[in-house]
């Protein structure tokens, strides 16, 4: 068996074990710690496949960025587990449904390329075989893709202020330090100088 | 490098892996010894500029400390609190030192003396930095300790918030090498001293430094750990071997922290003036490596601690815009007048 | 194999000796050194007291925030990193494109500044 071969089953196994276990394990911050794990090998299949960018940015933003969210929501939840396990029974139907839909999905994705392999055939992109695939991005994403570029950044912009709107609470009392207005001050507006006498004080 | 290495063992496959076995440990060996001699030397900085002493003891001019304070710990009960959970609790060190380790993978010695000398070199460091900071929440998780999940809470939201200028940093220096792989980064920096990106970057390298710091968890950015407020933050449950690797992990991590910036802006391998380059490229890497770590020592013994409030400001307030706008400027800059391109 | 995978290998036995690496550490000193465990030696650390309450409770929303704050502006850099790569290929065209995408995620920046969400009290 080939190195190349060995490495994928590597990866492979180890992400549909941790998926298996995102699902099985009883505490949610073992749960995202799998998930991160199955987020890592996914980027070790992309690198098989030749996608060594998108294999660090897998990394970068997924396990660097969005697993971190996910690791602060689950640690904050005080989740009783007795009571999550009753509701297992009460979502199984909407669950084995989804997956069903999704079991399909994967199915006819497979199926057309059995079925019609012509189709999946022509990418968007003719591959420059001397580009690294940074390169080979970059040469189109910002130009000849540059609607849907744009269309991302108001998504972006949109994500940013959703979050701002739903997370933020201004707390009445508190003091906050204003450098600007800190650094403005001058000896004549902070300290007052006052003769004291001998022997009396204040 | 490694194709010449197995060369010499005779070319078969298992000469290929036992030659990346060697190089890595040639990697590995030094900075582990590297690691204890710069505990050292930090502390012998940190003292002589408060006029201390220093560790002065064991060995001559106290250079076995390090050595000394690893044989203790070693040898110390690996305590596990009762209400950790114990397989994570265990596992966090282990990944901060792994993830300390895995990115000198790609660090460049000299011209074609690098380990994995990847096209995307750059992203690879950026992602296991990005890593860094699960070995921290995960600790402070598991501890079941309110010191520790503090301590935890704070490094996590500290080390996302100066990884974006970080990445803008990054842009900046990748738009006019025009390629992600150190190798290139370096050999954009050719020709001496006049040709370092610092001179050119200046912006851009005060901020990468400083970010490194706060990236770190060093001084005066430490806040995981202020032991001030938190005692030892993240770490305060660790014992033995476990906390050894927290040890080793953290200054792994910014001697790697040193070893890149000297790769983007200090000329990697080169020397500085042309006439010195029959010195071998690791010695000059190695040297940048010392004197990086002396600006960090020298921080950490001259700058007080941030806080929290101050430091997320300077992150969000400061960094954040400025580097954004430096990206626009440099890249524009260097767009209108030919400096990018091919 | 493909070239550049060959590349990636160092990366992956690396990964391997760091791992035995750290677990050699940890595993030789949890067998070598003597272990005699009791009840206050393995309690948390909590100034002498005991705990009141369990440590893991509810902590500031802010720190959502600025994880949301961060997934938005990585994916910015993500954005960045493809663009600075072929940049002297794009020319005007492709640094004009990317000054409107920045310019969109600004008006965002300005919209928190002015909202105080980057203010940490």
């Amino acid at each position: 068996m080939s190195l190349t071969a060995l490495a994928f089953y590597l990866f492979a196994s180890i992400t549909v074990f941790s998926g298996f276990m995102v699902i099985a394990s009883k505490n949610p911050v073992h749960s995202v710690l799998f998930l991160i794990l199955a987020f890592f090998n996914a980027s070790g299949l992309f690198l098989l496949l030749g996608a060594e960018f998108l294999a660090m940015l897998l990394i970068i933003i997924y396990v660097g960025a969005v697993a971190v969210l996910f690791l602060f929501v689950v640690m904050m939840l005080d989740i009783n587990y007795t009571e999550m396990r009753e509701g297992f029974l009460q979502y199984l139907p909407i669950g084995a449904l989804i997956g069903l839909i999704v079991l399909v999905e994967l199915i006819m994705v497979v199926g057309v390329w059995q079925v019609a392999p012509e189709i999946i055939g022509t990418p968007a992109v003719a591959a420059a075989p001397d580009l690294t695939n940074t390169e080979a991005l970059g040469a189109v994403l910002y130009t000849q893709y540059i609607y849907a570029f744009q269309a991302a950044g108001i998504v972006l912009l949109i994500a940013m202020i959703g979050a701002i709107v739903l997370t933020l609470r201004t707390r009445e009392g508190v003091k906050r330090q204003n450098i600007s207005q800190q650094n403005r001050r001058t000896p004549q507006t902070a300290i007052e100088i006052k003769k004291v006498k001998v022997g009396e004080g204040l | 490098m490694v194709e010449w290495l197995a060369g010499l063992y005779g070319g078969t496959d298992a000469a290929w892996f036992f030659s990346i076995i060697t190089w890595i440990l040639v990697i590995v060996a030094p900075l582990l010894v590297g690691v204890a001699f710069a505990v050292y030397a930090d502390r012998k900085i940190w003292a002589a500029m408060q006029l201390r002493r220093g560790p002065n003891v064991v060995g001559p001019f106290g250079l076995l400390q390090s050595f000394a304070d690893g044989l203790k710990l070693f040898i110390k009960e690996t305590i596990v609190p009762a209400g950790a959970n114990k397989g994570i609790f265990i596992l966090a060190p282990m990944l901060t030192f792994v993830l300390a380790l895995i990115g000198w993978a790609v660090i460049p010695w000299g011209e074609g003396a690098v380990l994995a000398d990847i096209n995307v070199g750059i992203f690879y460091i950026f992602a296991i930095s990005s890593l860094g900071v699960y070995g921290i929440i995960m600790a402070g998780w598991a501890s079941n300790s309110r010191y520790a999940f503090l301590g935890g809470l704070r490094s996590a939201a500290q080390m996302v918030s100066y990884e974006v200028s970080m990445g803008f940093v990054l842009v900046t220096v990748i738009s006019y090498a025009g390629s992600p792989s150190l190798s290139e980064l370096v050999h954009m920096q050719s020709g001496g001293i006049w040709n370092w990106n610092f001179l050119w970057f200046f912006p851009m390298f005060v901020i990468f430094l400083i970010s490194a710091m706060a990236e770190t968890n060093r001084p005066p950015f430490d806040l995981p750990e202020a032991e001030a407020e938190l005692v030892a933050g993240y770490q305060v449950e660790y014992s033995s071997m476990a906390f050894a690797l927290f040890w080793l992990g953290e200054y792994g991590n910014i001697l790697l922290m040193c070893a890149l910036s000297s790769v983007l802006f200090f000329g990697g391998w080169y020397a500085p003036i042309p006439a010195l380059d029959f010195i071998p490229g690791p010695l000059w890497m190695i040297a940048k490596i010392c004197f990086f770590f002396f600006i960090f020592a020298w921080v950490k013994a001259t700058v007080p601690r941030y806080r929290y409030d101050q430091l997320m400001r300077l992150g969000w307030k400061v960094f954040l815009p400025v580097s954004l706008a430096a990206v626009v400027f440099y890249t524009g800059w260097g767009v209108a007048f030919g400096y990018i391109g091919k | 194999m493909e070239t550049f995978l060959l590349d990636y290998l160092p990366i992956l036995i690396f990964l391997g000796v760091a791992i035995a690496f750290s677990v050699v550490f940890v595993g030789a000193a949890w067998f070598l050194a003597e272990q005699h465990p009791d009840s206050e030696k393995v309690s948390a650390y909590e100034s002498g007291f005991e705990a009141f309450t369990d440590s893991r409770g509810q902590f500031d929303v802010r720190f959502y925030l600025v994880a949301i704050l961060f997934i938005i502006f990585d994916l910015e850099v993500a954005f960045l990193f493809p663009w600075a790569v072929s940049l002297g290929d794009l020319g005007m065209f492709g640094w004009w494109s990317m000054m409107i995408f920045l310019g969109v995620l600004t008006i965002g920046f300005v919209y928190e500044w002015k909202k105080g969400a980057l203010e940490w009290e």
